[in-house]
Formats: structure tokens, sequence, C-alpha cells
């Protein structure tokens, strides 16, 4: 199964992932060429990218093929990011909301104590 | 692996599945059983690079979000006329797919390593290093045509000025890993035509016998920078 040990991908394989990461890097950027808006161009383009990065890291990288140990060593720190980007988000919220109170153009003259 | 792997109850009876976990990483002396360690640890380095590119995306996810000052549109900035006509993102695609298509010639490279054809492999990988030069080629004509726009990375005439800072840091950081692996990319093609990995030759630094083992581990690394930069595309560019 996955983890069977020297087993590689056949030649086909690589050429159909690859040929596959052409369309998708195409159509990732027809939604920018044809200028979609909204949740429809946020939601293709996260699902392209994901897409993509899956197919390299899985086929291109070998990752398949892989022990179970090493997949789970590799993929499962990464998620850590996640949080980064849940506390970076809030951040940027908070900073953006702040600059509004005391930079933006309705905004008090600044008080020097 | 040189030797046979030694006869124990573990190799008699494989475990499957997460038991497999358990067994690897509860075991002695090795945890991960018959990776070669080069391996391994470029896996391991990769992982440290994910969390460095990935604290820079987020970081660039923050200012713009935080920014009052608009953010200039990628699609128009990276604009080229082309017979006349506005292309968004002309120069960007390109380089996009010249990556693309390095990750295929790279991907050759290592299958044709297995099979041990010298001259195969060698052409693949230098494909590979001069793909990776017109791309660094290419982000050097963006970056000129920027700076003499007046974008620094700190100051931007077309609008918040973090643009320049994320766009400068990003690319930049992303440019020198495709430099570093094109440099790694002609050693190793070098190598391979020198028949270096068929008799084992020692390594001019570590002293380690050549083996096909080294295009696959570069591999890893050739094909992370293309993973980096299907991120940095989607999130920078196309944003």
């Amino acid at each position: 199964m996955a983890n069977e040990q020297g087993q590689q991908p056949s030649l086909a394989t690589y050429l159909k992932i690859w040929g596959l990461l052409f369309v998708l890097s195409t159509a990732s950027y027809l939604v920018v060429y044809f200028d979609l808006q909204g949740y429809l161009r946020w939601s293709l383009l996260i699902a392209f990218m994901l897409l993509q990065a899956g197919l390299i890291v899985s086929v291109l990288m070998h990752m398949l093929w892989e022990r179970l140990a090493l997949m789970y060593a590799i993929l499962v720190p990464p998620l850590l990011l996640l949080t980064l980007l849940g506390i970076g988000a809030v951040e940027a919220d908070y900073t953006f909301m702040t600059r509004g109170t005391f930079f933006g153009p309705s905004s008090p003259p600044a008080q020097h104590p | 692996m040189t030797q046979p792997a030694p006869t124990s109850t573990a190799s008699v009876t494989a475990p499957e599945g997460l038991e497999s976990l358990i067994a690897d990483f509860s075991s002695d002396q090795r945890a991960f059983k018959n990776v070669p360690w080069a391996k391994v640890m470029m896996w391991i380095f990769l992982l440290g690079d994910t969390f460095v590119f990935g604290s820079f995306l987020i970081g660039y996810m923050n200012v713009r979000m935080s920014t009052q000052v608009p953010w200039p549109h990628p699609a128009e900035v990276f604009a080229l006329t082309v017979g006349g006509k506005s292309i968004p993102l002309f120069l960007v695609i390109i380089m996009t797919f010249i990556l693309t298509f390095s990750c295929g010639t790279m991907s050759l490279a290592i299958n044709y390593g297995f099979r041990k054809d010298r001259q195969k492999t060698f052409l693949m990988l230098l494909l590979t290093a001069l793909l990776g030069a017109s791309f660094v080629g290419m982000q050097a004509i963006e970056w000129t045509k920027l700076i003499h726009e007046g974008v620094r990375p700190w100051a931007n005439p077309m609008g918040a000025v973090q643009f320049g800072a994320s766009f400068f840091m990003i690319t930049g950081f992303h440019g020198t890993h495709v430099t570093i692996g094109v440099i790694f990319l002609i050693i190793t093609a070098i190598k391979v035509l020198r028949g270096d990995l068929d008799n084992m030759r020692p390594g001019f630094l570590t002293g380690r016998k050549g083996s096909y083992e080294i295009v696959e581990i570069l591999g890893l690394y050739w094909h992370f920078v293309d993973l980096v930069w299907v991120f940095i595309f989607a999130v920078f560019y196309l944003w």
C-alpha cells in the first residue's frame, strides 16, 4: 500500500500530473484574466492553489510512496501555521480599525500628553 | 542500503498503518527505517523553509489587511503591453509556466537517474538549470521595471508602501532559492556527466560516495521551489 518501499510511480503518471499542473495554473490565471469577483474568485483561486500544492507534494515529491512516519513528521507541523494565520488576521483587523480611528480622514487631531 | 537489513522480529512482521507509525517513532536508533538519511534531512530542511515562507506570506497578509491606503492592483501593476493590447500578468504567467515546465524536466531527470541513464539524466538536469536561470532573468526584468516606476521596500508611488516591502522580500527570497537551486543543478549535472555517481567518487566537500540518490534529493528541493511559487503566484499576484 502507501508505505511500500522502493515503489516508483510510472513515467505516465508523472506526465499526467505535469499536464494537470499546467491546466491548473492556466485556470487560476483565467480567473484573474476574466476578472471574476467576490467569493467565486477567492474560492476558485484557493481551490486551484491547494490542488496544485497537493499534486506537487504527493506525486512529484513522492510523498505518497514514503513511509507513514515520514508523512506525519513532515505534513503535520506546517498545520501550526494555521494558528499564525488566524492570529495574523485578527491582529490585522484590529490594526485596520485602530488606523481608521487615529489616522483616518474623520479622526480627531492627535493629542500629545 | 549496502548491507541487507538484519533479520529481526520487526522486519519479519512489518506493522501496517498507524501501528507502523508508532513502531517507527518508538524504534531504536533510526525513526524512518529504509529511508536514506540524506532524504530525511532534505525533508526536514524543507519543513523549516515551509515555516520561513509561511511566515512571509502570513506577514504579507497581515500588512495588506491592515493598511488604510489602497493596495495597488497586481493585475495592472504587472501588466505588459503586447501588440498594442495590455495583457495582465504577462511576464508572471510566463515565469509560472517556465517553473512548472522545469518541474517536469526535473521529474524526468529523477526518473532517468533511477535507471542510471547518465546521458539523459545530465541533459534533463541541464535543461532544468537553464529554465531556472531564465526564470531568475525574468524576475530581474520585473524588478527593474518596478524599481524604475519608483517602488522601493520603503516607498510605493502607486499606493500602500507595504506593497514594495512585501514584493521585494517575498520574491527576492524565492528568487534566491531558485538561484541556489540552479547552482546545485549545475554541480549535480557535472557530477552525472563525469560519471561520479556511477563510480561512487567521493564528493570534494563531504567525501560521501557518489550515488544517484542525490538527483532525487535535489529534485525534492527543486519541486519545493515550485511549490512555494504556486502560493506566491496565487496570494501575491492573483489576489
